[in-house]
């Protein structure tokens, strides 16, 4: 199957960002609540701060390409999480679910990201050992 | 004979015992790992069931902190942790006329005051300071504490910076609007003020700030300071593994009254722990901004 533009779900679901993740600005830029689900291949994964992002190329079924760039938080928040400098390469294939921003460009902040092996790294949340509250 | 079967034993137990406490520590710690991998200064020391920390040391706040709560405990994006900016009525600061003004005149990302990014007029982003308190009612994180005879020094993980707190007996600056530590010194503001601190117990620490400049805000909500701003920060040491923090904001420009804007408990961590570099590089703002930020809120289409 051709590496689509997929659009498996766009959710609504009143999905809840924890904030702590992205505490350096604030959310006004993002549609708060909607969900995207794209597969796609790798292209830059920068590391640094305040924020790293992930660069990512998604094919639609007509074979037209859309470079999507996608935030998550700080390296120490990451790595808290288990995400590394390492996590990504150029050519990895990678489902990203991300929350878009509002002004319709290829753009948004990760929430998850699930290799082909099915491993997945959470972007939110807490350390899975940390206390809970 | 029988003493060699009994030491035998006893040796057998201790090797079993041994083995399997190993076992459980590496438990412990894939549970943390999952499927992922964990990386120096991102993992913590937190607070077991059973577990029964000895006794508090006397006078020794050092060592390396984490919020007990874990990581995000101490981050408070929507203002100071014991009171947010989130429009509840127990959370209204007692401003004054002034402290009321100046914070609406402040256009923070967060709290219920907030504005999109490009509208903001924080002073914080692009890697300039956020100073003191702000840096502890916005973003604690893991903190070294390093006691020498004379002072008090904190190192804080955001942004890597540090304060010292002189413990040498000296005197805060009488004017905290032109402050020094005296002459010949010329006053001087400072982003992270002039602080003094001194034993008040066995277990508990208070440190005085003041002198601050004015350009920062107190927390991430844009909540206000002057040049007067006190600052009131106490350390007990609960107990051998447990420091527990307060910061009382005392501005009488600002506020009628003192408020406490942080409580947090802190749970030591391994002597081994190394806190991860968290540096605000312009170089790496800059690139962030150019491919994300500026897209993302549209501020890069042609004017």
């Amino acid at each position: 199957m051709k590496r689509a533009f997929k659009f498996i779900s766009i959710l609504s679901l009143g999905f809840f960002l924890p904030v702590l993740l992205f505490a350096h600005h604030g959310s006004s830029a993002f549609d708060t609540g909607k969900k995207l689900t794209l597969a796609g291949t790798v292209t830059e994964w920068f590391w640094a701060n305040p924020h790293c992002f992930l660069k990512f190329d998604v094919k639609n079924e007509q074979g037209e390409v859309a470079h999507w760039i996608a935030e998550t938080s700080n390296p120490p928040d990451m790595a808290n999480l288990g995400w590394t400098k390492q996590s990504f390469k150029p050519g990895d294939e990678v489902t990203v679910v991300v929350e878009p921003v509002k002004n319709g460009r290829p753009a948004g902040r990760v929430l998850q990201v699930t290799f082909p092996d099915g491993r997945t790294l959470h972007a939110t949340g807490r350390p899975p050992d940390a206390p809970k509250q | 004979m029988t003493e060699r079967v009994l030491v035998s034993v006893v040796l057998l137990a201790a090797l079993v015992f041994s083995v399997r406490s190993h076992a459980q520590d590496q438990g412990e710690q894939d549970r943390g790992g999952v499927d992922v991998a964990r990386q120096p200064g991102a993992v913590y020391d937190f607070d077991k069931k059973g577990e029964k920390p000895g006794p508090a040391p006397k006078h020794d706040i050092s060592g390396v902190w984490e919020p007990a709560g874990g990581p995000g405990a101490g981050i408070h994006a929507n203002g100071a942790g014991q009171m947010p900016s989130d429009g509840k009525p127990e959370h209204e600061l007692p401003f004054t006329e002034l402290g009321r003004q100046t914070f609406a005149a402040h256009k923070p990302t967060f709290g219920v005051t907030q504005v999109p990014s490009a509208l903001t007029n924080d002073p914080m982003p692009g890697c300039n300071p956020q100073g003191f308190p702000r840096i502890v009612l916005h973003n604690f994180r893991t903190s070294r504490i390093i006691q020498t005879p004379e002072n008090v020094v904190v190192l804080y993980e955001f942004n890597k910076k540090w304060r010292v707190i002189w413990t040498d007996g000296r005197p805060l600056p009488k004017d905290a609007g032109n402050p020094t530590w005296g002459a010949p010194d010329a006053p001087e503001s400072r982003w992270w003020g002039y602080s003094v601190g001194k034993w008040v117990d066995d277990y508990t620490f208070v440190a005085e700030s003041n002198g601050f400049d004015d350009r920062t805000w107190l927390d991430n909500a844009g909540r206000p300071h002057s040049d007067a701003l006190h600052v009131i920060e106490q350390y007990r040491r609960a107990d051998q593994l447990h420091l527990d923090m307060t910061i009382t904001i005392d501005d009488p420009k600002m506020y009628t009254k003192p408020w406490v804007a942080v409580k947090l408990r802190l749970r030591l961590q391994s002597t081994q722990f190394d806190i991860r570099e968290m540096e605000c590089a312009p170089i790496e703002t800059e690139e962030y901004n150019k491919e994300f930020a500026d897209p993302a809120a549209g501020l890069d289409a042609p004017k």
